[in-house]
């Protein structure tokens, strides 16, 4: 399911996107439907001009956030702030925020030229102006060429480009997008990925993109905020987030993983059969180790740093670059591992890691 | 997909029954209309245009027909303008009570026809509870007597009536608006009105036509209001058409009359349902 994903360095790169000045932030806001609590105490700040993207799964509460930020629905507790500006309190047609829905919701009754007019035309625009920002918003997504057709008549990857031209003819400060690549084939997804990621950099419009896929969060986003069960469980770069996943949730959220459940004593980490050491604190630990870090062992063992084990290959898959083997170790123990050269399946191995790659992480608590 | 024999049990009883109870007696209608009365009272069957020549000559038919569509004009705009603030409201901001405010809307028609403009009756009349009403209250010294035997009674009575068909598709149509786009709508900076008069009222035209052309249709072509309520300054059409069919014993006239309507309401039905294709976009 994961793509292969470079292996990251393990170093935080800092970021760009936190050196801007905030443009929203999002205090301790909490959502409840009746009994169902859909968000909990969620805070997050948005940068002027950063691509941050909310990650989640269906249910995780990422699309009722962003429509709190857009003002369809009102948060149960909390505040948003733009700069200086209680923005929750504002009705969203006074919002400097623009939404990408989902299913486009273009009006069916406007042409493609009418509806990327249509928020000039409410704010009372003159004509010569709201006709020259609509020619260039469609000239900007390549769809003057259908300017006088009606939605209906376009395919839904135009519907997609005049759905985005309609927003960013408004110059807002904020673009909110909701899953707005859902409904495209794989291919026209993975082109649009690029295009948005280089039309937002063109803008410098701040983007909120709202997806479910990692794959997408991770190829397009400055940060990147995983949302589970309501709450924030990390928000850090694609980077940051993969090489140093803060819970076993994150880590395996984001591509493949090997979960090492183990303990600590004195200095020293105990995982089944293997033993490193490490400074943490005693008591039960879990490790985020990659499976790309994880290596076929050749020579003879030459650095003693790396922590080997032999097992036997019990499954494996192709994946083009590379092969993820499955292999169970002497002890019992069962890791994944991403090697470009492949193995033959039930062979005897040694495979070799180093604990430097083993990433500790939070056990993620059980939420319903 | 279905054998020949299900096709012909399911099509045949529908087709006999449009043959036998509209198309047999649309065209006897057809022919009375173009045969005469004879002065011993008997019908001719010489076939000649002479009823729709006396059609195009005498003023009452005319004036009543132009009466009668001024009353379901008016009957119309009333039923849109009661109609459409109500549907409005039930599909937009009922919330949980919808089901129920929709059933309360469904009920009046379970009640009689005759029973609803009998009411009017006891409501309106020189006696009635709103002239008692209006006494009582020292608003006027004596009954008003335009309330009842009235084009107003008339136009009064077929809103009441007639409404809810405005009301059902006009709902239809607001039901079917995709609420994303209302929210797009606000998105883009429009308010709650600019929202209502760009996105919400355009979408609901076809159910406004719909609605309209019941509202309308139904009205022309009632006789019972105007004859139970409307006295003989709220005669209309159909009245004539009763009439010359009853007391009068003028068959083919009354068919030339009833020819000439079904084909202003056949053109009205046309004019409205391409309306409402070039109105629809899903």
């Amino acid at each position: 399911m994961a793509p292969p994903i470079t292996p990251a360095v393990a170093l935080a790169d800092t970021t760009e996107a936190t050196t801007k000045p905030t443009l929203l932030s999002i205090r301790n806001v909490a959502k409840t439907f009746g009994r169902n609590a859909v968000l909990r105490n969620v805070s997050l700040e948005i940068a002027e001009g950063e691509f941050l993207t909310i990650l989640g799964e269906s249910g995780s509460g990422k699309t009722t956030l962003l429509r709190i930020v857009a003002g369809f629905e009102s948060a149960t507790s909390g505040e948003l702030w733009m700069e200086s500006e209680r923005l929750d309190h504002q009705p969203p047609y006074r919002r400097r925020v623009n939404t990408v829905f989902q299913s486009y919701a273009l009006f069916p009754h406007l042409t493609v030229e009418e509806n990327v007019g249509y928020g000039l035309r409410v704010a009372k625009r003159p004509a010569a102006e709201i006709a020259q920002r609509v020619a260039e918003a469609l000239d900007k997504v390549k769809m003057t060429a259908h300017a006088k057709s009606k939605p209906s008549k376009i395919s839904g990857g135009q519907q997609q480009r005049v759905a985005l031209a309609r927003a960013l003819v408004n110059r807002p400060r904020l673009l909110l997008l909701d899953e707005p690549l859902s409904a495209l084939d794989a291919n026209l997804r993975r082109q649009m990925q690029v295009e948005l990621k280089s039309l937002q950099r063109e803008v410098g419009i701040a983007f909120v993109f709202v997806t479910h896929d990692q794959e997408e969060a991770m190829v397009m986003s400055d940060r990147i905020a995983l949302l589970r069960s309501g709450e924030l469980e990390q928000v850090a770069t694609p980077r940051e987030i993969y090489s140093r996943p803060a819970t076993a949730y994150v880590a395996q959220f984001i591509g493949h993983t090997n979960l090492l459940q183990g303990e600590a004593r004195s200095g020293g980490v105990k995982c089944g059969s293997l033993t490193w050491s490490a400074s943490v604190p005693d008591g039960p630990v879990l490790f985020s180790l990659r499976p790309e870090n994880v290596r076929l062992a050749r020579a003879a063992a030459s650095n003693n740093s790396t922590i080997r084990v032999r097992g036997r290959v019990i499954h494996q898959a192709f994946h083009g670059a590379t092969e993820l083997l499955r292999v169970e170790c002497t002890g019992g123990l069962v890791l994944v591992l991403r090697t470009p050269t492949g193995a033959v399946l039930h062979s005897e191995v040694e495979i070799e890691f180093s604990p430097a790659d083993a990433v500790l992480v939070r056990q993620s608590p059980e939420r319903i | 997909m279905f054998s020949r024999a299900y096709k012909t049990v399911v099509t045949v009883p529908p087709l006999l029954w449009v043959t036998v109870f509209l198309l047999v007696p649309y065209a006897l209608m057809f022919c009375y209309s173009f045969w005469l009365v004879s002065p011993s009272q008997l019908i001719v069957h010489s076939w000649n245009f002479d009823n729709y020549k006396e059609l195009l000559h005498k003023t009452v038919y005319w004036q009543t027909l132009l009466r009668s569509m001024w009353i379901a004009a008016r009957v119309m705009l009333f039923s849109f303008l009661l109609g459409y603030p109500l549907a409005y409201f039930l599909s937009f901001y009922a919330g949980k009570r919808k089901d129920l405010l929709y059933q309360l809307v469904i009920i009046p028609l379970w009640v009689s026809y005759l029973v609803r403009a009998y009411a009017w009756k006891t409501i309106l009349g020189s006696d009635g509870v709103l002239n008692t009403l209006l006494q009582y209250v020292h608003l006027t010294k004596h009954p008003l007597d335009f309330l009842l035997y009235s084009p107003f009674a008339v136009v009064l009575t077929l809103t009441h009536i007639y409404t809810p068909f405005t009301i059902l598709p006009i709902y239809a149509a607001l039901e079917h608006i995709p609420r994303n786009l209302v929210e797009a709508s606000h998105d883009l900076g429009a308010t709650p009105t600019q929202t209502f008069w760009k996105v919400i009222f355009p979408l609901s035209i076809p159910g406004v036509v719909a609605g309209a052309t019941f509202a309308f249709v139904l009205s022309l072509g009632d006789f019972l209001a105007p004859l139970l309520l409307g006295g003989p300054s709220g005669i209309m059409i159909s009245n004539i058409v009763v009439s010359l069919f009853g007391a009068a014993y003028n068959w083919p006239l009354g068919a030339a009359i009833s020819l000439g309507m079904l084909i202003i309401v056949v053109g009205l039905l046309f004019l409205s349902e391409r309306l409402e294709k070039k109105w629809s976009f899903s």
